[in-house]
């Protein structure tokens, strides 16, 4: 999707060159205005609160606090979960969508986008409801000593479901453009499933797989509503980085608080820079891709 | 006692299969109180509990807990790891049926613990397993406003007066709220006042609230510290923790009148049986009601039971007259009922 939305960038430049300067000063002075107001100076004012004991308080806000140091080590390890199980999944969903034609396919696709339409909050009393105690599989998964709900599994299911159209909405039209020609070419010079699998279609949607991955990591970093629900609070156990800065929040520690959020929003910074930089290095690839491509 | 040890470390699995296992697992230890503070914590020496509790308590168990630990380690040579989970106290109450692992329930109210009772998970006469009704402490409703009480708001009438915003948490999830509700609404009916005024009167309260938060401290957070309303009504505790916080921005106000809140404490019973955890967390309960536990409990402003410790802080703890949940309804059960099942006089009310 976005190779080609850069592609048309250098024809959308030349249009604006007509617009009159007052106008075109207007327009940007706006945009500028307004995503400072509402991006940059939030932002900042997280920092600054963050800071508000200085270097050493903010570092001491982070690492001698024992459950904000564990909601650090929690998020870092649900979130990459996470994005481990929909990276396989979306592969899987990807794939079998647009390689194989079958009755119900649409179907499959707008059921995809379940997660992105349903509320987080309800995705999390849905868990409860299939997981907890009340619910269809808790009473058996006690018996088993199996803990789900309000323990880190369910953190894992919940922010799982909630990301999980990223990659497969990354993947699906990138492989529905790219065909399937050079597969059914490998297919008939005799490579199986795995060769087929790592030698031909991962090179070819690995930067739509990666920027699937960032996006799903980014999301699934700051997940809040659904863990919220399926948490049951156990600070030092069960707060991920979201959860935690409402607890701090709330018990009156606000440079703690900010200080984790201050965290969260460097990730999500991080995060944008990887796909500020993916996309540079996509572009650039089209770019060689297109002189050789004349070369030739 | 050796018998629940030996399932703990072998197999697991069998005193929870059906659930009569477990009711026969307990007799033996239940029988036997006398070998209980002494032998049982020592059977696990490191044990973690989880005390699920209500909202506002989260500064008052940090100090307990902290300060058991030591006792704990001085009877049995253990350590003890006591997690903590605040919310609202009915949502909570609901998390635990739904299978959080708590050990210990202290919640706000009778019904949320009872909630317990009625799903299996707590036995029968679980508000007199523990001294003084389950009661280590009880609490009360009262007012906070904003610096110099620019609305002049002194008594529940006050707070109807036009332009008067209201700040308090949802009676639906909280026990602050709950409790917010039956205060105005005893004041009303115990002052000579008809049903219909005191319903009146609840009507227009909750007119002038514009935020329902879930939780006491959402409330407090609410109003404190993003400056919404006039005057919030809040536990004692969360009070004074409130007006310490705010430096001077905030005030509190004890209306002339007002409702006793009783925070009954339980042993999960179900919960403690599969893990193992009973004689911990018994001893862990029963430390509250120590001089050093009932200490703690007024330094944070929640009225200590024990005569003894009421007496020793009498200048925190202002006499003001105070009415039970029993001098406005028949019982808890009806009151919950009445005022805040579906359909009942809160959702009457609110949603007009």
């Amino acid at each position: 999707m976005h190779p080609s939305s850069m592609r048309i960038k250098k024809s959308v430049g030349a249009m604006v060159a007509t617009e009159p300067f007052w106008l075109r000063a207007l327009l940007i002075g706006a945009a500028y205005l307004i995503i400072g107001a509402l991006i940059l100076v939030p932002i900042v004012y997280v920092f600054v609160q963050a800071f508000a004991e200085g270097w050493t308080g903010y570092i001491n806000n982070l690492v001698r606090d024992k459950d904000t140091l564990h909601s650090i080590w929690l998020t870092l390890s649900v979130a990459p979960l996470a994005v481990l199980f929909n990276t396989v999944l979306g592969i899987a969903a990807a794939w079998c969508l647009t390689r194989f034609k079958f009755p119900g396919r649409t179907l499959l696709v707008t059921l995809l986008d379940v997660p992105f339409a349903i509320s987080p909050v309800v995705v999390g009393l849905m868990f409860l409801m299939l997981f907890g105690m009340q619910g269809f599989f808790g009473p058996t998964l006690q018996q088993w000593g199996v803990k789900i709900v309000f323990a880190w599994p369910g953190l894992v299911l919940a922010t799982t479901f909630v990301t999980l159209p990223f990659v497969a909405r990354e993947l699906i039209p990138l492989m529905e453009s790219l065909g399937d020609e050079e597969e059914v070419a490998a297919v008939s010079l005799g490579a199986n499933p795995w060769q087929l699998f790592w030698r031909i279609t991962l090179p070819n949607i690995k930067w739509g797989l990666v920027y699937g991955m960032i996006q799903c990591n980014a999301r699934a970093i700051g997940e809040f509503g659904a863990v919220y629900v399926i948490s049951g609070h156990i600070a030092g156990e069960t707060d991920t980085m979201p959860l935690r800065v409402e607890k701090l929040f709330q018990e009156y520690n606000n440079p703690g608080s900010f200080a984790v959020a201050s965290l969260l929003t460097l990730m999500a910074l991080g995060t944008l820079l990887g796909k500020y930089v993916l996309e540079l290095w996509i572009a650039r690839q089209i770019a060689s891709h297109q002189s050789d491509v004349e070369g030739t | 006692m050796f018998l629940l040890a030996g399932c703990g470390s072998g197999n697991a699995p069998a005193p929870v299969t059906t659930g009569a296992a477990p009711a026969n697992a307990t007799t033996p230890e239940n029988k036997a109180p006398e070998g209980a503070p002494t032998n049982a914590p020592a059977a696990g020496k490191d044990v973690e509990l989880l005390n699920v509790s209500y909202d506002p308590t989260r500064e008052l168990w940090k100090d307990l807990n902290a300060a058991y630990a030591p006792v704990y380690a001085k009877e049995t040579g253990g350590t003890i790891n006591i997690k903590q989970s605040h919310g609202g106290s009915g949502p909570q109450a609901r998390a635990i049926i739904d299978g959080l692992e708590a050990d210990v329930a202290t919640l706000a109210l009778w019904p949320d613990t009872n909630q317990l009772h009625k799903k299996g998970l707590i036995k029968e006469g679980w508000e007199n397993a523990l001294p003084n009704r389950s009661l280590p402490y009880t609490s009360t409703i009262v007012f906070v406003v904003r610096k110099g009480n620019p609305k002049g708001i002194k008594d529940w009438p006050d707070l109807v007066k036009p332009d008067v915003q209201i700040i308090t948490p949802n009676p639906k999830t909280s026990g602050n709220g709950k409790m917010s509700l039956l205060a105005g609404w005893g004041s009303v009916i115990l002052n000579g006042g008809t049903e219909d005024q005191a319903k009146a009167y609840i009507t227009q309260l909750y007119k002038q609230v514009p935020i329902l938060d879930t939780g006491a401290r959402g409330a407090t957070t609410t109003f404190a510290q993003k400056g919404q309303g006039d005057v919030h009504l809040t536990w004692e505790s969360e009070a004074h923790l409130e007006v310490e916080e705010a430096k001077g921005e905030l005030e509190i106000v004890i209306p002339p009148q007002s409702i006793l809140a009783e925070p009954h404490i339980a042993v999960v019973d179900s919960n403690v049986d599969r893990k193992g955890t009973r004689a911990a967390a018994e001893s862990y309960l029963k430390f509250l009601y120590t001089p050093e536990g009932q200490d703690i409990i007024a330094k944070h402003y929640y009225r200590p039971t024990s005569p003894e410790a009421l007496a020793k802080h009498a200048d925190r703890f202002p006499q003001i007259k105070i009415f039970t949940i029993t001098d406005i309804s028949k019982s808890w059960d009806e009151a919950q009922a009445k005022f805040f099942a579906d359909g009942g006089l809160f959702d009457q009310i609110y949603n007009k």
